[in-house]
């Protein structure tokens, strides 16, 4: 977990000039982790449904505060997911921190730090350390986006800062009386084990999931909580953008299946009808939104706001296939959108806009930059094949068994995802080739090593998902059965 | 008629008899020792008797006996903290206060008078400041330690006199510093009166003036309520003034904005420790019994001064009003410690006022750096840019400015975290609520100014950023690192305010 910050002393130290250094050493620094942790993903034990790779030290101790670190199957997925994207966005972001305002050196350093605390959240079992890391992460992001984007880059980066703090703040107040009930139940902690075993009456439990639940809801992002999510995207580098949507939107959804389910199971259950509504209006206005969006970064942070819908929606449907379902969706939405993302970028780049009308005919001047766009576009609509759709599916079929209408209406948002997928596709890589494109030049090797493994994942996945599913299915189950849910009876004739 | 010998135990009393003696040979400095030299003699001698007096602290913190000079103090655990902190957050900002060019070279002088003029070019520098410092920090480690009503009073005009002046010493804005001084003097004058006609109805409740023949009389309910409940809101105002809660903090901006930039850092840090100090002394030992008068009352105080002090904040253009609003704030979030009412609220109070006064020293040392020709430059709109033209001043004050936001990793957030958890825990939920909601709308001020210094380009208006000297970069530095270490491992410090935080009643 420390690696990415030896990493980013190692960059500190760099002299200011030798900018090719910097983006070397982020480069093997951001392998190693992911290397470090396929090793650790190997050596998981998937029969075993709770922590492994414990650690834990006292912090603070009068606080009952320590550093608690460990995985299950679900933190390990979305911690692989997060080491095998950094590298990839340093490789596709090679030039990308030329623009900034500060230098390349610190643009390293602050995404170095970010996966350190990447790794970090997903792994926390201590509730004010998982707290610490989830405000602290919003300083190097804010960063990023303020110090790196376009446009209208600082009030974007203000913007998504101060929406994750009162999201924040509201989770905080709700970790203050859980701190001060464990005490009056056996002694001050933090360790999230013993918080989920604590009594509390149905009203404190409302109340306090509310406050994670507002938390998890802003950065996930939830409709209505959404508005900080499309500026902060659009106005971020595309690797930026790729953390921000990819892994660090993440933490809201992993947050509400470990902290929301897990610490207010009753609350969860009482919410649950108003989270699925919200869920819902969220596919399908993320996905309306995105239909009319004319620029193309914008167009994919709706697509998200849609598909976190999907996400919310399978874990809160409360069966086991909608919860494997929603943690296979969160694996395979960091990718798929990566990829959009970065094609997206290196689209706007070579173009010199944003506009997706600006764009036509792309397949015949540049075709590997024109098919790694439509692959991605098409895993992010979950066309069958792709991973996506092992997802949605699994969500779906989830959701169906107990709440039919809401699939229902959540299964026109894939009917929407076409339509916001084709038209950009049709319209940027298809026809004639519009005046402006015809001298773009096609992917380097660099950038077609960094799209080729995003890809590969999203075909392999497509094809083959059972092995993730393996490691995901009994985590899964047990959320479920901590819940005390049992899967309904299967309607005609089953899945 | 036989007289008895009063006890003193001089031991216990060391910390502030060798800041009074030092002092007073300041006094002496000032008049006899040749003017190229004061400046040198008056800042070892000053600082010698602060660390000597730290020393003597740190020395009595485990003393047996606990009441010194025939009762009227009590050197107890929290009163050791108190002092201590006291004197730490003096040591730091007496480096600060060290640099000369922001007094004004003779103060007793009329603004724009000939006298002025002649003794600016003459090049005198009186050096008053540092006596009037010692005076003011005895007056302060005094407050927090008094118990007797009498000795009380005493000390709060000790450590109030040197303020008043201290604040009307500016070398530039002459006028407003003077503004400020006769402000915060009239309004203090004010106050004091406040508190000494509390302190009569209290005599008259319990016909006592010592705090434990107060609180038996509270304890023993055989008291006239009304003047118990009469003495305790007058007292209240007169404490409440000096920390600045609403609706008795309109001293504050002008105050904070008027005075020398050094002089606000030890006024703002220096006499927040001491007047809690002494409020949480009264209301944990001598009303405590009382708790169903005050709390409903406090509870509301500290609602309207955190809200208030956040939402006025938003507006303020000069970078030392909005600090000066942030305290108002930061006086807020102290009270939910005072209405806490147990031991976590006391620990966590002494906690959070020890990062937070060395925070605001800190704050306060970066500030004295961004100058133009003319002076400082407090206006937040020639801040801009400061990120690329001075990176050590620019995230040094981000990093005060996350503290104070109570950011994750900072010692604010320790600080403010384990003050709510303790307000929580006493039952003021309500409390707890709007605390944390002023510390978002707080955040949106503090993280302007981290925007403004770093995503904006400056404008072209000759503001520079004055190369620090050793002292000043000293107080910078030697806050920041505690305001990092509080916030990263805390552990000993807290472990030791808890081991060490107990009022004898």
């Amino acid at each position: 977990m420390f690696l990415p910050l030896v990493g980013a002393a190692v960059i500190a130290v760099l002299p200011k000039t030798s900018e090719k250094a910097a983006k070397q050493a982020a480069l093997v620094t951001t392998l190693a982790v992911t290397i470090a942790t396929i090793v650790m993903a190997i050596g998981f034990d998937r029969d075993n449904v709770g922590l492994q790779f414990v650690e834990k030290y006292q912090w603070i101790p009068s606080f009952g505060i320590s550093y608690a670190l460990g995985v299950d199957a679900i933190a390990l997925v979305l911690i692989l997911m997060s080491t095998l994207l950094a590298p990839v966005v340093v490789l596709a972001g090679w030039n990308e921190a030329h623009g900034g305002r500060w230098s390349v050196k610190s643009f390293y350093i602050l995404i170095l730090i970010l996966e350190t605390m990447m790794i970090g959240v997903f792994a926390a079992t201590d509730v004010f350390l998982f707290y610490v890391i989830f405000e602290a992460m919003l300083i190097p992001v804010y960063f990023l986006i303020g110090g790196y984007g376009t446009g209208e880059r600082a009030a974007a980066a203000v913007k998504f800062l101060i929406y994750s703090l009162v999201g924040g703040l509201l989770m905080l107040a709700s970790i203050i009386a859980l701190y001060v009930m464990s005490g009056d139940q056996g002694g001050h902690t933090f360790d999230l084990k013993a918080l989920s075993n604590l009594e509390m009456s149905s009203t404190t439990q409302n109340l306090l999931f509310l406050g994670f639940f507002i938390a998890f809801a802003i950065k996930a992002p939830v409709w209505p909580f959404h508005t900080w999510l499309p500026d902060a995207a659009a106005s971020a580098t595309p690797g930026t953008s790729v953390l921000l949507l990819g892994v660090l939107d993440k933490v809201g959804t992993f947050g509400m299946i470990r902290y929301c389910l897990t610490l207010f199971p009753e609350a969860s259950k009482t919410f649950t009808p108003v989270i699925m509504i919200l869920a819902v209006i969220s596919i399908v206005y993320g996905a309306f939104l995105a239909i009319g969006q004319k620029d193309i970064k914008r167009l994919i942070a709706f697509t998200s706001i849609s598909h976190f819908g999907f996400i919310t929606l399978g874990i809160f449907a409360m069966t086991s296939q909608g919860q494997s379902g929603a943690i296979l969706y969160m694996f395979n939405h960091g990718f798929s959108t990566a990829a959009l993302f970065l094609v997206a970028g290196w689209m706007i780049s070579r173009r010199g806009s944003s506009t997706i009308s600006d764009f036509g005919g792309l397949q015949r001047v540049t075709p590997v930059l024109a098919w790694s766009f439509f692959i991605a576009g098409m895993s992010s609509l979950a066309l069958p094949g792709l991973s996506s759709f092992v997802s949605e599916f699994l969500v779906l079929v989830g959701t169906f068994t107990r709440y039919p209408v809401h699939a229902i209406i959540a299964t026109f948002g894939i009917v929407l995802a076409a339509l916001y997928i084709l038209i950009p596709v049709q319209k940027a890589l298809h026809g004639p080739t519009t005046p402006g494109n015809e001298a773009l030049t096609d992917l380097n090797l660099r950038e077609k090593l960094a799209i080729a493994p995003l890809i590969a994942i999203i075909v392999a996945l497509g094809f083959y998902p059972s092995p993730l599913l393996k490691v995901i299915n009994p985590a899964a189950e047990n959320v479920i059965t901590q819940l005390g849910f049992t899967d309904p009876a299967p309607t005609n004739g089953g899945k | 008629m036989t007289f008895t010998a009063p006890v003193l135990s001089y031991t216990l009393l060391s910390p502030m008899l060798i800041l009074l003696g030092g002092a007073l040979l300041g006094v002496l400095v000032e008049a006899f020792v040749s003017k190229s030299k004061r400046s040198s003699v008056q800042l070892t001698l000053a600082l010698s008797a602060l660390s000597l007096s730290l020393f003597q602290v740190w020395q009595i913190r485990g003393e047996e006996s606990l009441t010194a000079a025939m009762g009227s103090v009590i050197i107890d655990g929290a009163a050791v903290l108190f002092q201590g902190i006291i004197l730490i957050i003096s040591i730091i900002s007496i480096l600060l206060i060290a640099d000369t060019g922001h007094y004004t070279a003779l103060p007793a002088a009329l603004p724009g008078s000939e006298e002025e003029r002649n003794a600016i070019q003459s090049g005198e520098q009186v050096t008053e400041v540092y006596p009037l410092t010692l005076f003011a920090v005895a007056g302060m480690m005094m407050f927090t330690v008094a118990s007797d009503l009498i000795t009380l009073f005493v000390a709060l005009e000790m450590l109030s006199l040197p303020l008043y002046l201290m604040a009307g010493l500016s070398r530039r804005r002459r006028l407003a510093s003077q503004e400020s001084a006769l402000k915060y003097f009239l309004l203090g004058s004010f106050s004091s009166a406040f508190f000494l006609f509390g302190a009569a109805y209290l005599y008259g409740f319990s016909g006592s003036l010592t705090f434990s023949g107060i609180q038996q009389s509270v304890v023993g309910g055989t008291g006239n309520d009304v003047l118990l409940l009469i003495g305790m809101a007058f007292l209240s105002i007169g404490l409440l003034f000096k920390v600045g809660a609403v609706p008795f903090h309109a001293w504050a901006p002008d105050v904070y904005q008027g005075a020398p930039t050094p002089v606000t850092a030890f006024m703002a840090a220096a006499t927040k420790v001491a007047a809690f100090g002494a409020m949480l002394r009264i209301y944990y030992t001598v009303f405590a019994n009382a708790e169903w008068s005050w709390n409903p009352v406090l509870s509301a105080i500290a609602i309207i001064t955190m809200l208030l002090g956040s939402l006025v904040a938003i507006s303020q253009r000069d970078v030392k009003r909005m600090l000066a609003y942030s305290s108002i704030a930061h006086a807020g979030f102290f009270l939910t410690g005072v209405i806490a009412l147990n031991k976590s609220g006391l620990d966590a109070t002494i906690f959070f006022l020890l990062v937070y006064g060395v925070a605001t020293v800190g704050a306060f040392g970066v500030i004295t750096l961004v100058r133009d020709s003319s002076g400082e430059v407090s206006d937040l709109n020639r801040w801009r840019g400061l990120g690329k033209r001075s990176p050590f001043a620019a995230t040094t004050f981000s990093f005060f400015l996350l503290a104070f936001a109570g950011f994750p990793l900072t010692s604010g957030f320790i600080g403010k975290f384990s003050i709510f958890s303790a307000a929580y825990e006493s039952g003021a939920t309500i409390v707890v609520l709007v605390a944390v909601l002023s510390s978002a709308i707080a955040a949106f001020f503090y993280i302007r100014v981290i925007v403004l210094m770093f995503f904006t380009d400056a404008t072209e208006d000759g503001t520079s950023v004055e190369i620090p000297s050793i002292l000043t970069r000293i107080t910078i530095v030697v806050s920041f690192a505690i305001t990092v270490i509080l916030g990263v491992y805390p552990t000993p410090v807290l472990d030791f305010i808890s081991n060490l935080a107990v009022f004898i009643r």
